[in-house]
């Protein structure tokens, strides 16, 4: 079986290989090379060294106040997006009328791409700060509170169904010799249910941080960085700097370097800290 | 072993096909890929291209870039094996970031047909960019909304036509007491929303911050030309800033919308509050004219819409007029094949030659040409177009041409627009709209 497997390799490896390295290593490795040159198109690039990692932070504060939003936002659209996924969980899970409804309804916002979800709140939003004379784009922090109501309103479902799978994986016996012993509710939840469900948060919360650090579209659609980018995310601040600026395609690309090294850097060490405290299955 | 073989020969065959699939694109190799700036425009040009293969046997490739993202589209799409063989810049900054990839069209038959040779962009001896459509910008009145109001017994103003209004004070005047009439008048306010939103601002930022840099860069004893002052400008006094102020806090304060909701509207809002009727000016250029009547419910008779020069308020300018000049220049892509460029050539040369051509041009894209082909009667018949060749023709009139080609770079403008958007929301003050200006230009540059 073994050696069959191997043999076989290259021909199961092949379709994903190639479509690894064709929209994702090649890419990747041609964006960074591009990151120390100075071009107009991708194929026209003169290498400059390290200037363009300069000038991205001395240009303007661009990029450093994108990443400081960024930073706001991602924290509070984790916290909030994995306590309310918890506990919808926790809730979903007692065998309540209508629990499969419910599920359905919560993940659907799931299923809806990120520009017309942006489009939609933007609607909502304006619809509801007409009355009081303000639009999404007349202070920043409407702004903001759009993009964690929105982020929430998306991740929730999906968060939910994970915990849900977690929670239904605890072992009965724990939880009822647990009850036997006389534990509370509030003791249950914090020594029994959150131990066990170690992976799952693990998963969500790795997902969770990455997606709110990367978040495009719903950026884009939503506010698209008004008032005058104080509400630009790190990603849609390189993306204007790429496309909207002639002469700054360097810049943008080493922007998107250091953003990758930062996200990669912060994901890493979430997966490391969180991991270390999995109880062994 | 022969298991082995087999696996190896299967993966080959995986890779061959993936290519030979990956291969199937490149027979869409086309003679003549144009890439079209004006998305007003698009079904038009898909039009042209049928007429063409119909009569030439050429096959016309036309891809429409979508509004404001005409510098992506090209920048993508240039970079790919089939770039682009017709596309356009916007100026002779424009043509500074794309000028590896122009052609000198010296010799082409585009070049020998424009009437005033200076409104190419050159450098050296060479040509790179042709411009193909002449345009002018200004209010756009309803007429009928302004008649209604001169009838009006309790009326403030000793003028009676919208033709009398010559100067700020006198437009001033007009719109204020328009509107404490509204309600008589029947319209939500005089001027259409200031629209704000990103990508939305450049009537603003662009258009009418074109007004006061040409009084200053007029003024500039250096140059005959206001444009050329601009390019070689490092740093403006935007001296004219408060005339800048009159007009635009004019349209805001007697505006549709509510200063603080103007960030959430679009150009394409402000059209259609003109077209409805619910408003009776809107600042905008003769390209907006298909926008005016495509409005569901359209509201405006075609007789009834006119342009008024954009008074600011500075000495003479009773005698100023439109702001008519371009940014459209057509520029033929230097890395296409040879066999490309000239069935580019022909084409432009078809376009703006044949009879064929020259009827959609006219008739169908309604542009006012700079080209000897076109007589005097080929001229477009939307109202808009009209307007601007009358005031083209009125000699008492100084035309205020288009310097804002010269300004820095696209994100001057945006900053500009950003901090505008800012100033209406009360979040800055108009001491620091001029103090963006200033500093942009000069960063910028």
């Amino acid at each position: 079986m073994e050696k069959t497997l191997k043999r076989w390799f290259p021909v199961f490896v092949l379709p994903t290989g190639i479509a690894f390295l064709i929209a994702f290593l090649i890419p990747f490795i041609m964006g960074i090379y591009l990151s120390f040159c100075e071009f107009r198109t991708v194929t026209d690039a003169q290498f400059v060294g390290f200037v363009n990692y300069v000038r991205a932070f001395t240009e303007n504060s661009d990029f450093v106040n994108a990443l400081w939003f960024t930073v706001k936002f991602t924290v509070v659209s984790v916290i909030s997006i994995n306590i309310i996924a918890f506990a919808l969980a926790l809730a979903l899970t007692r065998g309540l009328k209508g629990t499969n409804l419910f599920r359905t309804v919560f993940f659907m916002p799931n299923l809806i791409g990120g520009i017309v979800l942006g489009y939609i709140w933007q609607v909502i939003i304006n619809g509801v700060l007409y009355n009081f004379g303000y639009s999404i784009t007349s202070d920043a922090t409407y702004g903001l509170l759009g993009l964690i109501v929105l982020m929430n309103w998306q991740m929730i479902g999906y968060m939910m169904i994970i915990y849900i799978a977690g929670i239904q994986n605890i072992p009965h016996d724990i939880l009822e010799a647990a009850k036997v012993d006389g534990a509370g509710k509030i003791r249950m939840l914090f020594n029994i249910i959150i131990p066990s469900v170690m992976p799952s948060i693990t998963i969500c919360l790795f997902l969770t941080i990455t997606n709110c650090f990367k978040l495009f579209d719903q950026n884009l659609a939503l506010t698209a960085g008004a008032p005058a980018k104080q509400t630009q995310m790190a990603a849609l601040d390189i993306y204007n700097t790429f496309y909207g600026r002639i002469g700054f395609e360097g810049v943008g690309q080493a922007k998107a370097v250091v953003f990758f090294l930062i996200v990669a850097a912060i994901a890493l060490l979430q997966l490391y800290f969180t991991g270390k405290r999995e109880v062994e299955g | 072993m022969k298991k082995r073989i087999s696996a190896l020969i299967l993966s080959l065959i995986l890779i061959l096909l993936s290519f030979s699939l990956a291969g199937c694109g490149k027979n869409s190799n086309y003679p003549v890929y144009f890439l079209n700036f004006k998305p007003e425009s698009a079904a038009v040009y898909e039009e042209i291209a049928k007429a063409y293969e119909k009569e030439k046997g050429v096959t016309v490739k036309v891809v429409t870039a979508a509004a404001n993202t005409y510098e992506q589209t090209l920048k993508s799409e240039i970079a790919k094996s089939n770039a682009p063989t017709i596309f356009q810049v916007n100026g002779p900054i424009g043509y500074q970031s794309w000028k590896e990839y122009c052609l000198d069209l010296k010799d082409s038959k585009l070049y020998s047909y424009l009437t005033d040779k200076s409104l190419a962009i050159t450098e050296g001896e060479g040509v790179y960019g042709i411009p193909y459509v002449v345009e002018g910008y200004g209010i756009i009145y309803n007429n009928a909304i302004m008649q209604k109001y001169f009838a009006l017994p309790e009326k403030k103003v000793n003028v009676s036509s919208a033709d009398e209004i010559k100067n700020f004070e006198t437009l001033k005047a007009v719109v204020e007491d328009m509107t404490a009439n509204k309600d008589k008048l029947g319209i939500e306010g005089v001027f259409a929303s200031t629209s704000l939103s990103s990508g939305e601002d450049w009537r603003w930022q662009t258009h009418l911050l074109n007004v006061p840099l040409y009084h200053e860069l007029s003024e500039n004893v250096d140059y005959d030309d206001p444009t050329l002052a601009g390019l070689n400008s490092k740093e403006i006094a935007f001296r004219y800033s408060d005339n800048f102020k009159n007009l635009f806090d004019l349209y805001t304060n007697n505006s549709i919308t509510q200063k603080t909701l103007l960030g959430s509207k679009s150009t394409s809002d402000s059209m259609s509050e003109f077209a409805l009727g619910k408003v009776a000016m809107v600042q905008n250029g003769n390209w907006a004219w298909s926008q005016i009547a495509n409005v569901n419910g359209n509201t405006v008779s075609e007789n009834d819409i006119k342009f008024m020069p954009l008074y600011i308020g500075v000495a003479g300018e009773e005698h100023q007029g439109l702001c008519i000049g371009t940014e459209n220049y057509f520029a033929v892509n230097k890395n296409a094949t040879d066999e490309q460029k000239r069935a580019s050539l022909e084409f432009l040369d078809w376009l703006f030659s044949s009879e064929t051509g020259k009827d959609f041009v006219t008739n169908k894209l309604d542009f006012i040409t700079p080209f000897n082909t076109f007589t005097n009667e080929e001229l477009p018949n939307d109202p808009l177009a009209k307007e601007v060749v009358r005031y083209m023709k009125d000699e008492s009139l100084t035309t205020v041409p288009w310097i804002f080609t010269s300004f820095p770079s696209e994100n001057f403008k945006t900053e500009v627009g950003s901090e505008l958007l800012q100033y209406v929301q009360g979040s800055r003050e108009w001491k620091d709209v001029v103090a963006t200006v200033k500093d942009k230009w000069k960063s910028e540059r």
